[in-house]
C-alpha cells in the first residue's frame, strides 16, 4: 500500500518499507551542476522518531537534509532525480513549496532569528500564514516557547530583541519559531553545533520531549550526540549511505567496516 | 660596518617622518577647504544682516525677490525646493528601491550584468545632460501630451531629479540588500513563506538603515542639484501652487543671479547659499544618525 513505486532490483540498499515511514526516500539523486552530491539514497524515516544523519564533512548529510524541505531549489542549477514521499506524497511532483515547508520545519546549524522581538519572531510564520487574532497568536506563541522549553527564561521579555539571548535561548527560539507552525516534520542541520555544552544538554533534552509530537531529522557532527538522542542512525559518506540501521546497531555491530572506522573515530 | 647601518637608518626615519607630515598636510587641505568655502559663504552671507540692517527672519519667510528695490525674500525658493525634492523622492523612492530589490533578490545574473553597469552610468552622467534631457524631451512632452502651456514647471524638475537621485537610491540600497544575511532568507522560507514575502517582511526590514541611507543620499543629490534644474524649472519666483507652475528653487537662484550680481544682492545669494547649505548639513546629520543605528 505504501510505496507505489517500484525498487529497481539492482539498488544494494532496501529501504524497511516500514508501516510507521513518514518520509520515504527512493533512488534520490542530486547535482551540483555536473557534479553530483548525492547518490542512489534510498531509506525510509519513522514518524515520532529521531533519526540522525552522520557522516564526515561534505559527505552530503546536509545536502540530503535540504532536499526534503526542497531548501536545495535555492541554489542554481541544482537537478535532482528519484523520489521522496511525504505521507505518500512525492514532494518533488508538486511544485507547492509553501505547503512543504509548512508541513517540514527546519532549524538551522546557527540560530538566525529575525532581528525582531521574541514574540514577532514566533508569532512570524503563523502571521505570514494569514493569522491575524491576537488571542489566536499569543496562544500559539506561548505554547511554541513552551515546547521548546524556552518559554519561562522569556516570558517577561517578549516585546525585546531577539538577538539580545544567548546562543542556546536563542537556538531554543528558532525551534520554537518552527514548532509555531505546527510541522510534522522538523529537520536540524546541526542545532547544537555552535551552541556551548550546557545548551546543547538542553537542546537534546528537548529533542526527546519533542519525538512524542515530531518525526526529528537531524544531523550532526557529534556522533555522542547521534548514539544519545537519535532512534535510528544513518551513516553518509561521499554523497552515499553506506549503513542504515537502529542506531543501537549502528553503534553497537555496525555492518560495514567503513561504519565502523568512522565511529571508533579513525577517520572524519 | 655599524657606523654606515647607523646613518642609513636615521635617514629611513627622516623619511618616515616626513611621509607622515607630507599626507597630514594633504589630508588637512580638504579639511581647510571646507573651512575656507563655509566662513567665506557664511561671512558674506551674514553680512548684509550684521552691518546693514537687513532682518533674518524676513529674508527667510519674506515673499517678494526683487534686487533692484531692495526685497530680498527667498521663501518661495526654500518651499520649492521642498516640494522639488519631495516630488522626486515620492516618484524616485518606489522606482530605486523595486529596481534594488530586483537587482539583488529576483533578477537572474545576466540581467544583473546588464542592469547593474548601466545604473552605475546613470550616476556618471554630467547633470547638465540630465538638463539637456529634460529640455529636449520632458517638457515637450509635457507641453504637447499633457496640454501644459509651458512645459518648463514643478513637475518637470521633479522628473528630473527623481531621475537623477536613481542610481544614489539603487546602489546604495542594493548594497544593503545584500548584505543581508542569506540566513534570515532561509530562515523566512524555511516557514513556507513566499519569496516576496519574505522580501518584504524580512530582507527590507533588516536592510532598513541602509535603504533609509540610501533615501538620505538621494535627497543631498535633489536638493543641491542645480544645473539640470536651471533648464526646466522655468525660474519664475512664486510659490508654486500647482505641479504645472514654473518655478524657481534656492540654487539655480544663485546660479542665475550671481553672474551680474554686486553689494548687497550679492550678499544676499551667499545668504541663499547658507540656507542651502543648512539643508545639506541637516541631511548629513541625520545620515550620520542612521548609519551609527545601522552599525550597532
Amino acid at each position: 500500500m505504501k510505496t507505489a513505486v517500484q525498487l529497481p532490483k539492482n539498488n544494494s540498499f532496501q529501504p524497511q518499507n516500514n508501516k510507521n515511514a513518514k518520509i520515504s526516500v527512493h533512488n534520490f539523486n542530486l547535482f551540483y551542476g555536473e557534479k553530483q552530491a548525492l547518490f542512489d539514497i534510498s531509506l525510509d524515516i519513522n514518524e515520532k522518531e529521531i533519526t540522525a544523519l552522520i557522516g564526515p564533512s561534505g559527505c552530503g548529510k546536509s545536502t540530503f537534509l535540504r532536499s526534503i524541505n526542497r531548501m536545495n531549489d535555492l541554489i542554481d542549477n541544482v537537478k535532482v532525480s528519484g523520489e521522496i514521499f511525504i505521507d505518500n506524497e512525492n514532494i518533488y511532483r508538486s511544485n507547492d513549496v509553501i505547503k512543504l515547508r509548512t508541513k517540514v520545519g527546519m532549524v538551522f546549524q546557527k540560530p538566525n532569528l529575525f532581528p525582531m522581538s521574541i514574540y514577532d519572531n514566533v508569532a512570524y510564520g503563523p502571521r505570514m500564514h494569514g493569522i491575524k487574532n491576537k488571542k489566536v497568536l499569543n496562544h500559539i506563541v506561548e505554547e511554541s516557547l513552551r515546547g521548546a522549553a524556552i518559554w519561562d527564561e522569556v516570558k517577561d521579555r517578549l516585546k525585546s530583541s531577539a538577538l539580545g539571548l544567548s546562543g542556546g535561548q536563542q537556538q531554543r527560539v528558532c525551534i520554537a519559531r518552527a514548532i509555531a507552525m505546527k510541522p510534522e516534520v522538523i529537520l536540524m542541520d546541526e542545532p547544537t553545533s555552535a551552541l556551548d555544552p550546557i545548551s546543547t544538554l538542553k537542546v537534546e533534552e528537548l529533542l526527546s520531549q519533542m519525538k512524542e509530537n515530531y518525526t526529528i531529522v537531524i544531523v550532526t557532527h557529534n556522533m555522542q550526540q547521534a548514539a544519545r538522542v537519535s532512534d535510528r542512525t544513518a551513516f553518509f559518506l561521499n554523497g552515499e549511505v553506506i549503513e542504515y540501521d537502529t542506531t543501537d546497531t549502528i553503534f553497537s555491530v555496525p555492518k560495514d567496516k567503513r561504519t565502523e572506522e568512522y565511529i571508533t573515530g579513525r577517520f572524519g | 660596518m655599524s657606523g654606515f647601518m647607523e646613518k642609513s637608518n636615521r635617514r629611513k626615519y627622516f623619511l618616515e617622518k616626513l611621509s607622515g607630515k607630507l599626507f597630514l598636510i594633504c589630508a588637512f587641505i580638504s579639511v581647510i577647504s571646507l573651512a575656507l568655502i563655509i566662513s567665506f559663504v557664511f561671512f558674506k552671507g551674514f553680512r548684509p544682516f550684521v552691518a546693514e540692517g537687513y532682518n533674518f527672519i524676513q529674508f527667510l519667510l519674506g515673499y517678494d525677490w526683487v534686487p533692484g528695490e531692495g526685497h530680498f525674500g527667498v521663501f518661495p525658493m526654500i518651499v520649492t525646493s521642498l516640494y522639488a525634492t519631495i516630488g522626486a523622492l515620492i516618484i524616485g523612492v518606489p522606482i530605486g528601491l523595486f529596481t534594488a530589490v530586483f537587482l539583488a533578490e529576483i533578477a537572474p545574473k545576466p540581467i544583473v550584468k546588464i542592469l547593474s553597469p548601466a545604473v552605475q552610468l546613470l550616476a556618471g552622467i554630467p547633470s547638465v545632460l540630465f538638463g539637456v534631457f529634460g529640455l529636449a524631451v520632458i517638457v515637450p512632452f509635457l507641453q504637447n501630451y499633457l496640454g501644459l502651456a509651458k512645459g518648463q514647471s514643478l513637475i518637470a524638475v521633479i522628473i528630473v531629479l527623481a531621475i537623477m537621485m536613481l542610481p544614489t537610491i539603487v546602489t546604495v540600497s542594493e548594497t544593503a540588500i545584500r548584505s543581508v544575511p542569506q540566513s534570515y532568507r532561509e530562515g523566512s522560507l524555511a516557514l513556507g513563506v513566499s519569496e516576496m514575502r519574505t522580501i518584504f517582511k524580512v530582507v527590507i526590514p533588516a536592510a532598513k538603515s541602509g535603504i533609509m541611507a540610501a533615501i538620505v543620499l538621494g535627497m543631498g543629490r535633489a536638493i543641491g542639484e542645480t544645473m539640470a534644474v536651471i533648464l526646466v524649472a522655468g525660474n519664475s519666483l512664486m510659490i508654486p501652487t500647482s505641479l504645472t507652475d514654473s518655478v524657481r528653487p534656492l540654487t539655480t537662484n544663485i546660479a542665475l543671479e550671481m553672474g551680474y550680481a554686486a553689494g548687497i544682492h550679492q550678499e544676499m545669494l551667499f545668504a541663499t547659499g547658507i540656507v542651502l547649505f543648512s539643508f545639506i548639513l541637516i541631511l548629513n546629520f541625520i545620515l550620520a544618525k542612521i548609519s551609527a543605528k545601522g552599525g550597532q
